[in-house]
Order: structure tokens, then C-alpha cells, then sequence
């Protein structure tokens, strides 16, 4: 598959995948590749903060857009927030002041379960609808609650018979279940309760919500090297080389060696049980040891997810 | 109350009451809570993990295969196998949102009538599901609930996976505050004339919420409203009570974090809140720290590689200069994670005061049964270079 087409299969692509998984870079990852290809994207990060502005050596992200890089923006969405614009375009910008400050937002929020997520990704839809950008990218919010705020929609219809609000979540419903519309990509690491997890969510999303899964992306994963755990070899190799290895040398990288090939190994039997669990295609996204993300991560993360989407057979 | 100071992490393992694990998701909160309540039953003591969402195996390794919301001994032997006469008990309980809140319900009711009026509402049904900040107070709730009726002399709590580490300490005020929440409470007033007039601008303003979100929300609303009338004093007690718990002298907070950019940056965060709140971090526990090989300059190594790869020129990857070079780039990858990771260590100890920080490094497998938590117990309480 080619990196412009992966991006331009739905307008809207979901980031999603427990703590610490690095949705963040993931995020960053796919924004620059679908900026090489000339695309504009629009990153929208729901429920505040995370390394993305760092990331591109940017102040951190408001509800106003800011630019990342040429052709990337970026901006915050909260419920909160996403209610306000609610209330006001529907003219009821004094009830909207009246909600927050009383408190009463929580308490309609309660009674409408899921009216939060629900408001988030309907702002998400009209931005879909207005076309804010070729690619959209949602970093959804913390762990565990990528379901809870898929399901939202359907939450909601089974609980407002009427008015404004339903027809928001009839709206969500229908951009959710449109895969040229909107996909979820799943992010994980090499590692046995992430996968785990990964599986789980990906089973409830395509079972319970019905959205289309895009590729799923496995993060960090250690760059395979073949490498002598034995510090005899390592000397052996020395010699044949003609170089000087002490001792005390070839016992560091023997050490480093067999760690390496240890992860390396747990790496290979947690992508192997993904692939068996889930009938999806993998991208690998490699460890990074040098440096935190930054602009040149980001690059070098981007060739990897590019060749690693070239490697995916088009769809039958 | 002032906050004693007391000898780092094996002191609160040893003196301390109440543990709260805290920090943002993926960091092994859980996995850490565990290790504290076995370190505590290893000393002897009668600790209890009160564990939010485990991963499937560790939930299997604590004996939580079921939703257990009450407090459950885990047999010594599985916990101290090579000395099962230790006079320390672990117990463990995965925290239910919901039947806690239930069990909160029924005990400030007036009468069982009240009560499931209350519990059949739907709009209750909702708060668990919906209201954010629930499992963080019934987290808290819980942990009342343990110090009272318990009989445990350490409680070790895990907390939700949220982005903001400090909603546990927000959660009671914000669930009061919905619980009495004016606007519903005056249509609850008898209508005196003085009210009559709020009463009115009250149901204009539910109007025009009940076109959006419909009648029957508020209909289920104003039910609940009803139905809970004359509890309110006794759930804001509670709520007190439950803060007073968390600022008691005997509480400990042990901040969980990795030597990643972003964790550090949200750990000094977490850890300039909670001075707002009169508290501090008493602990900070550094995870999935990578190990380092030798104290060779990451830059030299990787000149090395570099000169040996091109020396071996266009000769296949299987000859001895090129299998060195591997070796050498991989001594430089490690030492450059490690060199990365000592900074943001140096920075976090610079930045987060005067608490004690110890290290776990990155393990080679997954943690999910005791002979692995009990390794990273020897880390935390049994390393020289805490």
C-alpha cells in the first residue's frame, strides 16, 4: 500500500491504545507522512495535554489551532469546551455560561451518559464535514476509555428519544460506522498485557461499535540485530577483524548482547501471538535509544511507518 | 496535621497506614501497589491491595478472578513460599465502581424504601458510568472503608488511569457538589414566596435544557433529586471524613513514573499539585529503567562500529568486522538510553524535593505472578543503589 493512499482511506482516523503505548508518537508519525504527501492535516487531542507540541518544539496546544509543521495543525477539544460550541450555535450561548457555572453540566452530563464523548465527536464531525482538513487525527483520551468513548453514540440514542442532542449521536453514529469516513488505529508495544489489551479493544470496537480498524501499530519495537551473546566469540571476531577487544569490553558487550536478544525474542513471540489473535496488519515502529521525540524522530519514525505501510498488500 | 518525614520506602513500608500509588497510565502503578502490600506482609504486617483495572494475569496471580470487591486473603503459601510460618498477611480487592457507590447508598439511606428508590433511578444508574471522577472517590471510598472495618494495618491503594493523576483528591468535592446542586435542590424547596421566583427563572432554564437533551432526562433528574433528599448531609460527611483520611499524617504518597520525557513532565506536574493540597510526594518509584553495560561513551562506540563497518567495505554482513560492528552498535544504542534516562533521573530528583527515589529496571518479562513481583521487591527494598 502506498503511505498517500493509507492516509487518504478515511478522512477521519482515531489514535487509540492504553498509557504510555505512545499514541503521541504514533500520532506524529502518521501526520508526517500524510504531510509528505502533500495532505493537510488537523490533530485534535481530546482531554488535554500530551508531548505532541514538545514533540515538534511547539508551545503546548489551546482550543485555538496552532501549526506544528508546514501542513500540520493542531488543537485541543474538551467536552467542556465541545458544549459550549454546542450551546452556542444552537443560540443558547446564556444557558451554555448558566450550565458551567452552576454545575449543572455534571448533572446533565450523568443523566445523558456518554453526552461528553458525544459532544467531542460530533465537533470532531463537523470538522470532518467542513473538510478542516484532508486528514483528521484524534488522540483520544487515557487508557481504558477508548471504548467507553466509541460507544458513546449508542449509549446515548438508547437513553434521549428526542431532540438536538439524539440527532448528534444519529450523526456520530453514522461517521463512526463509515470506514471512508472515520478508522480506529490501535497502538501497542511489543509486550504481553499491551497486547493483550490491544486484542480486547479491537474485538469490542469492530463487535460492539461497529468502526472500521485500520492497521494496528505495534510501537518501540527494538531494531532486530543477530547478535554473539558470548564474549569468546565477540574476541573471536576481534581477532579475525584484526582489532583489540579487551577483555573487559567483550564482557559489556556480551552483556548488552543477551539482553537484547531476550527482548528481542519476547518482542518476536508478542508480535507473532498479535498477528495470530488479530487478523490485521502490523506496522512496526522501531525503539528509539538515541533521543525523546523530536522533529528528526519524527522523520525517522515516518520512513519506518512509511516502509512499513508499503509492506501491507493492498486490500483483496 | 505536619507531615513527619520517615525513612524512604522501606519505612513506609514498615510504618506506614495508608499507601496511594499514584501517577499517569502505563507507568505499572498496579503492578507496584502489589509489590508494596507483599513487601508490608513480608515485614510481618497485615496489608491489603486495593488494585483498579489489573491486567488479566496479575488479576489471576492475586487471586482476583472474579470481581471481588470485598477484601480477600491470598494464602501465604502462594505469596511466601519458602517460609510459610510468616506471621505477615496480603489480601487483595479489585475495586467495584458501582456496588461500592450501592453499598454508600444503602448506608446513608433513611429506609430500605429510600434506598432502592434511589438504586432503581436511572439517573443514578448513570453517576458510576458517567460521572467522571466516580471510581477515583469510590477508590477513596474503599480505602475509608478498609481503614474503619478493616483490621489492616497497611492499605495499599492503586489509582485510576487518568491523564490528571490528582483527580482521586478532587473526585469527593465533585460529587458533593453534583449531589448538591442548587438549581435541582430549589425545585426540591418548598415554595415559600422568596423561592417562588428562583423557583420559576429555575424552570425556564429546565425548559430549555429539556428541549435539548429531552423531558425524560430531567423527569429522571428531578426522581433522583427527590429520592435522595435528606442524605445530602450524610454523603458530604462521608466526603469529608474520606479527605481528612487522605490528608492524615499516616498517608503516604508514592509517585509511580517512567525516565521518559513525558512521564517526568507530568510527575513535577503531579508533584506541584499536591503541595497545593497541603500534601506531598513521599516516594517516587522510577520504572522500566533500562540497565547500562559499562560507562564507554556512547559517541566512541558508535565511531567504532562505524569505522568497523567500513572496513569491512562491501564484504558480506557475515564476516568478523562486520559482526563486531553489530556488537558495537548495540553497546552504543544501550548506552545512549541510558545516558538519556539518567537525565530525565537527575532532572526528576532535582525538580520533585526532598523525596527519596528508587529505581526498577526494565524487566525482561512481563509481571504477573509472585516470583516476578517479589524480584521487584529486591530492587525496591533490597538494592544498594536506591
Amino acid at each position: 500500500m502506498e503511505p498517500a493512499e493509507f492516509c487518504s482511506t478515511s478522512r477521519v482516523l482515531i489514535v487509540a491504545g492504553k498509557g504510555g503505548v505512545g499514541k503521541t508518537t504514533v500520532t506524529a508519525s502518521v501526520a508526517a507522512i500524510a504531510a509528505r504527501a502533500g495532505m493537510s492535516v488537523l490533530i485534535v487531542e481530546v482531554e488535554g495535554k500530551s508531548g505532541l507540541s514538545a514533540a515538534f518544539g511547539r508551545p503546548s496546544l489551546g482550543y485555538d489551532e496552532i501549526e506544528l509543521a508546514p501542513r500540520i495543525r493542531a488543537r485541543t477539544l474538551t467536552p467542556d469546551q465541545a458544549l459550549v460550541d454546542y450551546l452556542e450555535s444552537h443560540g443558547l450561548r446564556r444557558i451554555s455560561k448558566r450550565l458551567a457555572n452552576s454545575g449543572s453540566l455534571d448533572v446533565i452530563a450523568t443523566a445523558v451518559p456518554g453526552m461528553k464523548d458525544i459532544l467531542v465527536l460530533g465537533k470532531v464531525k463537523s470538522l470532518e464535514q467542513t473538510r478542516a482538513a484532508d486528514l483528521i487525527l484524534v488522540d483520544t483520551p487515557a487508557a481504558g476509555h477508548a471504548i467507553s468513548f466509541l460507544m458513546s453514540p449508542t449509549g446515548l440514542l438508547d437513553a434521549v428519544s428526542v431532540g438536538p442532542i439524539r440527532k448528534q449521536a444519529v450523526d456520530v453514529t453514522e461517521l463512526l460506522s463509515d470506514p471512508q469516513r472515520c478508522q480506529v488505529l490501535l497502538v501497542t508495544l511489543p509486550e504481553e498485557t499491551p497486547v493483550n489489551e490491544l486484542v480486547d479493544t479491537a474485538f469490542a470496537i469492530e463487535d460492539r461499535v461497529g468502526i472500521s480498524l485500520a492497521p494496528v501499530v505495534v510501537n518501540a519495537c527494538y531494531p532486530t540485530l543477530d547478535l554473539a551473546t558470548d564474549a569468546d566469540a565477540i574476541v573471536a571476531d576481534a581477532d579475525g577483524a584484526g582489532v583489540f577487544v579487551s577483555r573487559r569490553e567483550a564482557d559489556h558487550l556480551a552483556d548488552a548482547a543477551r539482553f537484547r536478544m531476550q527482548r528481542q525474542a519476547i518482542q518476536a513471540i508478542q508480535i507473532d501471538r498479535l498477528a495470530e489473535a488479530l487478523p490485521l496488519a502490523q506496522i512496526h515502529l522501531p525503539f528509539l535509544f538515541s533521543s525523546d521525540l523530536g522533529p528528526p524522530e519524527i522523520e525517522r519514525l515516518a520512513d519506518a511507518m512509511s516502509e512499513g505501510i508499503e509492506s501491507i498488500d493492498a486490500p483483496a | 496535621m505536619s507531615r513527619q518525614p520517615f525513612g524512604g520506602l522501606a519505612g513506609l513500608v514498615a510504618d506506614g497506614h495508608v499507601v496511594i500509588c499514584c501517577g499517569s497510565g502505563g507507568v505499572g502503578k498496579t503492578t507496584t501497589a502489589a509489590v508494596i502490600a507483599l513487601e508490608g506482609a513480608r515485614r510481618g504486617r497485615n496489608a491489603v491491595v486495593v488494585t483498579i483495572d489489573p491486567a488479566r494475569r496479575l488479576a489471576n496471580a492475586l487471586g482476583l478472578d472474579e470481581l471481588s470487591n470485598s477484601a480477600h486473603e491470598i494464602d501465604r503459601r502462594r505469596w511466601s513460599p519458602d517460609d510459610p510460618t510468616a506471621s505477615g498477611r496480603l489480601s487483595a480487592l479489585m475495586l467495584d465502581t458501582k456496588t461500592t457507590f450501592d453499598g454508600l447508598v444503602t448506608r446513608y439511606a433513611g429506609d430500605e424504601e429510600q434506598a432502592s428508590r434511589i438504586l432503581d433511578n436511572r439517573f443514578y444508574r448513570n453517576i458510576s458510568g458517567a460521572l467522571g471522577g466516580t471510581q477515583e472517590y469510590m477508590a477513596m471510598e474503599k480505602l475509608h472503608e478498609l481503614h474503619e472495618d478493616g483490621g489492616f494495618d497497611l492499605i495499599v491503594v492503586d489509582t485510576p488511569p487518568t491523564r490528571h493523576a490528582l483527580d482521586f483528591l478532587d473526585a469527593p468535592k465533585r460529587i458533593t457538589r453534583l449531589l448538591d446542586n442548587r438549581i435541582f435542590r430549589l425545585l426540591m424547596m418548598p415554595t415559600r414566596a422568596s423561592l417562588r421566583v428562583a423557583g420559576v427563572a429555575v424552570a425556564a432554564f429546565l425548559k430549555t435544557v429539556g428541549r435539548i437533551v429531552g423531558t425524560a432526562v430531567i423527569d429522571d433528574i428531578i426522581a433522583f433529586f427527590r429520592a435522595f433528599e435528606g442524605m445530602e448531609e450524610g454523603f458530604r460527611e462521608r466526603a469529608t471524613t474520606v479527605l481528612a483520611l487522605l490528608e492524615d499524617g499516616n498517608t503516604r504518597f508514592v509517585l509511580i513514573t517512567a525516565p521518559t520525557r513525558d512521564a517526568v513532565e507530568e510527575s513535577v506536574f503531579f508533584a506541584e499539585r499536591i503541595v497545593t493540597h497541603g500534601l506531598a510526594v513521599d516516594a517516587l518509584i522510577v520504572n522500566r529503567v533500562h540497565p547500562s553495560f559499562g560507562d564507554e561513551d556512547p559517541a566512541g562506540l558508535r565511531a567504532r562500529a562505524e569505522h568497523l563497518s567500513t572496513a569491512s567495505g562491501s564484504a558480506p554482513k557475515d564476516t568478523a568486522g562486520a559482526r563486531l560492528a553489530a556488537q558495537y552498535e548495540n553497546l552504543a544504542d544501550f548506552g545512549e538510553i541510558a545516558a538519556r534516562e539518567r537525565h530525565h533521573l537527575e532532572a526528576i530528583r532535582s525538580r520533585i524535593g526532598s523525596a527519596p527515589v528508587s529505581t526498577v529496571p526494565f524487566l525482561a518479562q512481563d509481571v504477573h505472578d509472585f516470583a516476578a513481583l517479589s524480584e521487584i521487591g529486591d530492587h525496591l527494598f533490597r538494592s544498594d543503589d536506591c
